[in-house]
C-alpha cells in the first residue's frame, strides 16, 4: 500500500498528479448534471412525503402538491391504518413478502448449495434444467390456466408460488458458494458432518451478505407484486398494496374506502379530517417505505462483491 | 434488462476431483443429499415454469374453458385446430400493430435509453470524493426497487394533468401539456420512465468495467501527451467496448421484451393504438376477450421469435469473441 502510494502520489482531492486541473466550466457542468440527476429522484419522493403530512389548509394554499413543509400532521396515516382497504392491503403485502421471501430463500439456498460442487451425480443436467428457464418462458395464458386450475384464484399463494424461484438469484448464490474454499468443507466432512449440517453451520454463516442481498431481491419482488394480483385476486380485502395504489392514483378512485372523510383527533392539533390528496400520498409512502428502510443495510453490498463479482465471474 | 447476461457468472471451478472413476451407485450414495436439495426448486419450476411453457400447445386448440370442470379437463376435451389461431392472428391488423409498437419501442430505447447508463457511469466515475460518489450512487440505484405502479404513479403526480408541473405552470399563468395522456409523446414518456427507474441500476455493469481499466494506461497516455478527450477516446472507450457490445447484442436478442406492467398501467390513459405491445396483446386477447387459443398463439409466436433472436444474438456475440449468455461448450 505504501509502495503504491509512493509511486502514485495523489493530491488530497484524490486526483493523480499527472491529470490536468479540472476546468471551471467542466466542474460547473458536472456539478449541475449531478444535482439535476439526484433532484430528479429525490424531489418527487420529497413532495409525496411532505404532501402526505399536510393539512387541508396547506394543500389548498399550495394549490395541490406541497413542496415546503409547514406542519407535521400524521392524520392521513392514522386514518389509513385504522382499518379499511389500505390496512388490509398492508397486511396482505406484508404476509406475502414475509412468507414468500422465506420460501424463496430456503428453496434457492438449498438448490444453490446442491449445485455448488461440480462432479456430483447429474450435476450438469440439473444445472441445465435451471439455466434453461432463461431461454424458455412460460406463456401468460397457460400460466393463468395452471394457477387457476390448481384452485389458487383468490388465494394469496397465487402471489407467492409462481415467482418463488429465480434462476438468476440461484446462479448468484451458487457462484458465491463455489468460491468457499473446499478444504473448509472437506475437513467438516472428515469430521462426520452431513451436507445439511455443512450448509447451515459453515456455508451460510460465511455467506450472510450475499444471502441478505438475494433475500432483498426476493422481498422487493414480493412487495412489488402487482400483475399476479390483477390475474388471480378478485376479492377486495385480499389486494396487495400495489393494486390499491393503482386504484387510488391511476384509476382515480376516491379513497373513501381507505377512510377519507373520517375525522380523527390529534393531540395538539385537534379534530381534523385528512384531505384526500394527503391520504393518496400516504398510500404512496406506504408502498415505497419498506424499500427505503431495508435498502441502506444491503446497498453497500451491491458494488462490493455480490453483483459486480457475479458479473466479472 | 434484469441481467440474464450474468448467467455465466458461475466460475469455472476445478473439475479435477477424482470422482469420474466412481460407480454411479457410489456417487448416488455420496451425492444424494445434494441432489435432494435441488428437488424443491425443481418442482416449483416444473409446476410454474415448465408446465405453462408446455401448456403453450393450446395455441393449436380452440380452447374452451367450459369444456370441462378444470382447465386440465377442458384442455383434454378442446378441439385441435392446427394453425387456425395463427392464421387468424396473422390476418388481424391489431396483432401487427402490437408487433410494430414493440419493435418501435425497442428501437427507440436503443437510441435514447441505452447510452444513459454508460454516460451516468462515466459521470459517477469522475467524481473524486468517495462520499459524494457513494451518496449519488445510492440515490440513483433506489428507483430500481420501486414497482412500476409506483413509478407510473409518481410520473402521473409530476407530469399528469393535475400534477406538480401543471400546477406550477398554472400558477405562473401557463398551461402545461398533459404528457400522461398524449399518444404522440408516449415513446418519450415510457422511455423517460424506464430511464428514471433503471438507468441507475444499469450503470453498475459499466462502473465495474470502468474500475477494471488499468489506471497505468491513463498515466502512460497522459505522459505521452494525451489530453482528457484523447484519453477518453483511446483508453476509456476501448475499456468499455466489450461490455457495450455484449449488452447491445443481448438487448437486440431481447427485442420483443419491452415490459408488461408499464404498458398495462398506461393503456387506458393513452389508448390502445400507441401503447399495445405484444405482451399486452396476449393479455387482452387471451384473458380479457377470452380468446384463449389466439392469446396463447400470440404468446407462443413471441416466445419462439424471442428464442430465435436470443440464440442468434449469442451466435453474433461468440463470433465477435464475446462470452454471450451461455458458453459454447
Amino acid at each position: 500500500m505504501t509502495a503504491l502510494a509512493a509511486r502514485k502520489p495523489r493530491r488530497p482531492g484524490g486526483r493523480p498528479v499527472w491529470e490536468e486541473k479540472p476546468t471551471l466550466i467542466g466542474q460547473l457542468g458536472k456539478g449541475t448534471i449531478l444535482t439535476v440527476v439526484v433532484a430528479l429522484v429525490v424531489v418527487p419522493l420529497w413532495v409525496v412525503v411532505v404532501t402526505s403530512l399536510s393539512s387541508t389548509e396547506t394543500i389548498n394554499a399550495a394549490g395541490g402538491y406541497v413542496f415546503l413543509p409547514r406542519e407535521f400532521n400524521p392524520s392521513a396515516y392514522i386514518v389509513i391504518f385504522s382499518g379499511g382497504q389500505v390496512t388490509d392491503a398492508v397486511l396482505v403485502s406484508t404476509l406475502v413478502t414475509v412468507i414468500g421471501t422465506a420460501l424463496s430463500l430456503t428453496v434457492t439456498v438449498l438448490a444453490a448449495y446442491g449445485l455448488s460442487r461440480t462432479g456430483t451425480l447429474l450435476h450438469r443436467p440439473i444445472l441445465f434444467y435451471f439455466l434453461l428457464t432463461f431461454l424458455i418462458y412460460p406463456g401468460m395464458i397457460p400460466s393463468y390456466l395452471v394457477v387457476t386450475g390448481l384452485g389458487l384464484k383468490d388465494n394469496l399463494l397465487a402471489l407467492v408460488v409462481p415467482a418463488a424461484v429465480s434462476a438468476f438469484n440461484l446462479v448468484v448464490l451458487r457462484a458465491f458458494f463455489m468460491g468457499i474454499p473446499s478444504e473448509l468443507l472437506d475437513s467438516a466432512r472428515i469430521d462426520g458432518a452431513g451436507e445439511f449440517r455443512i450448509l447451515f453451520r459453515i456455508v451460510l454463516p460465511l455467506s450472510k451478505a450475499v444471502t441478505a442481498v438475494v433475500g432483498l431481491f426476493y422481498a422487493v419482488g414480493y412487495w412489488n407484486t402487482f400483475f399476479n394480483a390483477v390475474l388471480y385476486i378478485d376479492r377486495n380485502d385480499l389486494q396487495p398494496v400495489q393494486r390499491v395504489l393503482q386504484m387510488f392514483i391511476l384509476a382515480g378512485q376516491s379513497p373513501t374506502n381507505a377512510g377519507a372523510g373520517t375525522v380523527v383527533h390529534l393531540p395538539g392539533i385537534g379534530y381534523t379530517a385528512p384531505p384526500s390528496l394527503a391520504i393518496k400520498m400516504a398510500v404512496v409512502v406506504v408502498t415505497l417505505v419498506p424499500a427505503l428502510i431495508v435498502y441502506p443495510f444491503v446497498q453497500r453490498h451491491f458494488t462490493k462483491g455480490v453483483i459486480v463479482g457475479a458479473i466479472k465471474g | 434488462m434484469s441481467a440474464p447476461y450474468m448467467v455465466e457468472a458461475a466460475p469455472q471451478v476445478q473439475e479435477k476431483q477424482a470422482v469420474t472413476k466412481m460407480s454411479v451407485a457410489a456417487r448416488l450414495r455420496r451425492d444424494w443429499p445434494l441432489m435432494l436439495m435441488c428437488v424443491p426448486a425443481m418442482l416449483l419450476l416444473a409446476l410454474f415454469h415448465y408446465l405453462p411453457a408446455l401448456g403453450n400447445v393450446i395455441a393449436f386448440q380452440d380452447y374452451n374453458p367450459f369444456a370441462g370442470d378444470s382447465p386440465l379437463q377442458a384442455f383434454l376435451s378442446s378441439e385441435w385446430i392446427g394453425f387456425g389461431n395463427f392464421q387468424y392472428l396473422f390476418e388481424t391488423p391489431a396483432f401487427w400493430d402490437s408487433v410494430r409498437n414493440t419493435l418501435g419501442i425497442t428501437a427507440f430505447q436503443l437510441v435514447f435509453y441505452f447510452p444513459v447508463p454508460i454516460l451516468l457511469a462515466m459521470l459517477m466515475n469522475s467524481i473524486l470524493s468517495p462520499r459524494l460518489r457513494s451518496f449519488a450512487q445510492s440515490v440513483v440505484y433506489l428507483p430500481h426497487f420501486f414497482s412500476w405502479v409506483l413509478v407510473v404513479s409518481l410520473f402521473q403526480m409530476m407530469l399528469g394533468g393535475a400534477g406538480l408541473i401543471a400546477q406550477t405552470a398554472r400558477d405562473a399563468g401557463f398551461t402545461a401539456p398533459d404528457f400522461m395522456t398524449n399518444p404522440d409523446t408516449f415513446y418519450f414518456l415510457i422511455t423517460s420512465q424506464a430511464i428514471w427507474k433503471d438507468a441507475g441500476w444499469g450503470m453498475i455493469v459499466f462502473l465495474a468495467a470502468l474500475a477494471a481499466i488499468d489506471p497505468n494506461l491513463y498515466e502512460a497516455a497522459a505522459a505521452d501527451g494525451a489530453g482528457r478527450w484523447r484519453r477518453f477516446w483511446h483508453v476509456t472507450l476501448p475499456g468499455l467496448r466489450p461490455v457495450i457490445v455484449l449488452l447491445l447484442i443481448l438487448r437486440l436478442g431481447d427485442a420483443l421484451n419491452v415490459g408488461f406492467e408499464q404498458f398495462y398501467l398506461q393503456r387506458e390513459a393513452v389508448g390502445r393504438d400507441a401503447s399495445e405491445v405484444l405482451d399486452t396483446y396476449v393479455y387482452y386477447q387471451g384473458i380479457t376477450v377470452q380468446q384463449w387459443g389466439v392469446g396463447a398463439a400470440a404468446g407462443l409466436f413471441k416466445a419462439l421469435v424471442g428464442l430465435l433472436l436470443i440464440l442468434g444474438a449469442n451466435k453474433v456475440a461468440h463470433k465477435l469473441g464475446e462470452q454471450g449468455i451461455y458458453s459454447k461448450s
